[in-house]
């Protein structure tokens, strides 16, 4: 192996991708131009609005609303997707149910209702039936319309998380609930230590798309009525100046940001919970022993010409076939 | 059996024997799997079971530890009864706390090794004396290493299980049952998943085990570890014992003519 001469090869040539390119390119760069002289975007409402106080506040209220009412969907959502894997008919009959209503139903459609909860209901008691309650609450004075907005969005978006943490539970091997159950361990301390970690890695891709996709919804929370959220605001204020297409852009602009924002945290949890399954060696790189007498026997991949890129190896990673 | 008369020192009365199956069955469905087993376990025996697919040996394997429910009969380990309580002649199911005691002891190893990929070598062999025993990190760790060094991986404790080999895995996954200092342990089928070259490395830990007086199940397919190591062997066939005895001797001449047909095929 070693007496061979690397191979000097041409390397194969691309030329449509480069045209292609080329082409896109210019699209794009003819669109721009286009763009910033055009009167109806009207760049300078943009620089104007895009930091103004009001738009700032906007924007600190959808991610709250988006941050708090993904908090709530996703432990509801555990807790629901624990509950349908139950063996208990009563338990997993209830979380059907929920999943049933919540799912069924336009998330616009519930909001509006949170909104009419307190013409429904206008004094929530807390106690035993037929006695005096311990507590009772005007429900109008206590769940203001950022309240309703929060829970309206969780216990919709709980649904949609009960099904991706369900998937990503029934994602892990059997046998390692067994090895767990065998070794003398609890079912909370299987499922937080050994189910659950490595579902994760099923769980985290669809619920960063659930993240970002509640920053949008929460443009809907004018069902409620609550009008303080980025699109709502914007709106409200292109009503005064009649000038919307630059107020879009503003909104745009800052929900782009968000997701930008979210996108990196995302990276970076999917590949802390990739452990064992990537390419990675042994983390301690000068004490790990390479050389002595077994090497390890599943790697097919050595790098032969170049050396390889530190952060993200292609998918052919041993560790695939090591994990079946 | 070596090792019976030496444990026997503490106690009173008679010592019960490590496991004791009496009448055992597993149905699942109207599918009997085992049909009243009946076997006998000693203290620092090493006991192989083989038999064809489908014949119950895991099954049985996996009632042991509770990992099954037995259908019928008793079922006891260390004179402990597996999976009941009784009181007043009458059987109550255990709660799952206490059946998780039952089965610290009880060490298993598994066909397919189900470590736990993202945890290291090391990590897997603490997981359960940190979590279940609440042993101290330190100690932890130090058992954790003379572990793996016992089964010839001490280079190996900071890989995870898809950097190493089946043969490899498999001794780590030993190494962790052997971390809750079991009274027994239960390898089934532990070579089935390797490559030839590396079930030699496996059953060599396995014989220093069975040298060390650790009393042992086997599910095997490997007839020259049961001849070389096994104080007894069973074979099971259909859900039932059809033969038991000296592992040479039932090797060489098998007294029933199922086992004689089966012997035909794998020898």
């Amino acid at each position: 192996m070693s007496s061979e001469s690397p191979i000097q090869a041409i390397r194969l040539r691309h030329p449509w991708r480069n045209v292609f390119a080329v082409v896109l390119i210019a699209g794009a760069a003819l669109f721009i131009l286009d763009a910033a002289g055009r009167p109806a975007y009207d760049w300078p409402a943009v620089a104007k609005y895009v930091f103004d106080r009001r738009i700032t506040q906007a924007a600190v209220n959808t991610l709250q609303l988006t941050v708090y009412s993904m908090i709530i969907a996703i432990v509801l959502g555990v807790i629901l997707a624990i509950m349908r894997l139950s063996p208990n008919p009563v338990v997993k009959s209830v979380a059907w149910f929920y999943l049933w209503v919540f799912r069924g139903t336009p998330v616009y459609v519930q909001l509006v209702f949170w909104g009419l909860l307190s013409i429904i209901y206008q004094s929530i008691d807390i106690g035993i039936p037929f006695m005096e309650p311990f507590y009772s609450f005007q429900t109008n004075a206590a769940l203001n319309t950022f309240t309703l907005a929060i829970i309206g969005l969780a216990l919709n978006e709980a649904a949609y998380m009960a099904e991706i943490v369900r998937a990503g539970l029934l994602s892990v091997d059997r046998g390692q609930e067994e090895a767990a159950t065998a070794l003398g361990m609890g079912w909370i301390q299987t499922m937080r230590r050994v189910i659950v970690p490595q579902a994760m890695r099923i769980i985290i891709p669809p619920t960063g798309n659930e993240v970002i996709s509640m920053l949008k919804t929460t443009s809907l929370v004018t069902a409620v009525p609550y009008s303080f959220d980025l699109y709502t605001r914007s709106r409200d204020i292109s009503a005064e100046t009649f000038n919307p297409i630059p107020m879009l852009i503003v909104a745009s602009l800052w929900y782009l940001l968000f997701t930008s924002i979210l996108m990196v945290g995302q990276h970076f949890l999917e590949k802390r919970f990739a452990r064992g399954v990537g390419d990675r060696r042994p983390d301690k790189k000068g004490s790990a022993p390479t050389g002595t007498g077994a090497v390890p026997l599943v790697t097919g991949t050595q790098p032969t010409v170049v050396a390889p890129t530190q952060t993200e190896n292609p998918p052919s990673s041993p560790g695939r076939e090591g994990t079946r | 059996m070596n090792a019976s008369e030496a444990t026997g020192a503490s106690g009173h009365g008679p010592i019960p024997p490590m496991v004791l199956a009496e009448g055992v069955s597993k149905s699942f469905g109207s599918n009997e799997v085992l049909k009243g087993i009946a076997l006998e376990v000693k203290r620092g025996e090493v006991l192989c079971l083989v038999g064809p697919s489908g014949s119950g040996k895991s099954t049985f394997l996996r009632c042991i530890n509770h990992l099954e429910v037995v259908s019928a009969g008793r079922l006891s380990v260390d004179g402990e009864l597996i999976g009941y309580r009784e009181a007043n002649g009458k059987l109550y199911e255990l709660r799952p706390r206490e059946a998780a005691r039952q089965r610290r002891d009880i060490g298993m190893v598994f066909q397919r090794f189900n470590l736990f990929p993202h945890m290291t070598a090391m990590q897997n062999v603490m997981e359960a004396p940190l979590r279940v025993k609440g042993e101290n990190k330190a100690l932890a760790e130090q058992k954790a290493r003379d572990l793996l060094d016992r089964v010839g991986l001490a280079d190996r404790e900071d890989y995870f299980p898809a950097h190493l080999s089946g043969g490899q895995q498999q001794r780590v996954a030993i190494a962790r049952a052997l971390a809750m200092e079991p009274k027994l342990m239960l390898f089934d089928e532990p070579t089935s998943a390797l490559d030839p070259e590396l079930v030699g490395e496996v059953l060599d830990v396995m014989k220093g085990l069975a040298a060390d007086g650790m009393t042992m199940i086997v599910v095997t397919h490997e007839m020259g570890f049961a001849r070389e190591v096994a104080d007894s062997l069973v074979f099971m066939d259909a859900g039932v014992v059809v033969e038991t005895g000296d592992p040479a001797e039932v090797l060489a001449n098998p007294q029933h003519q199922r086992t004689r047909a089966f012997f035909s095929k794998v020898l």
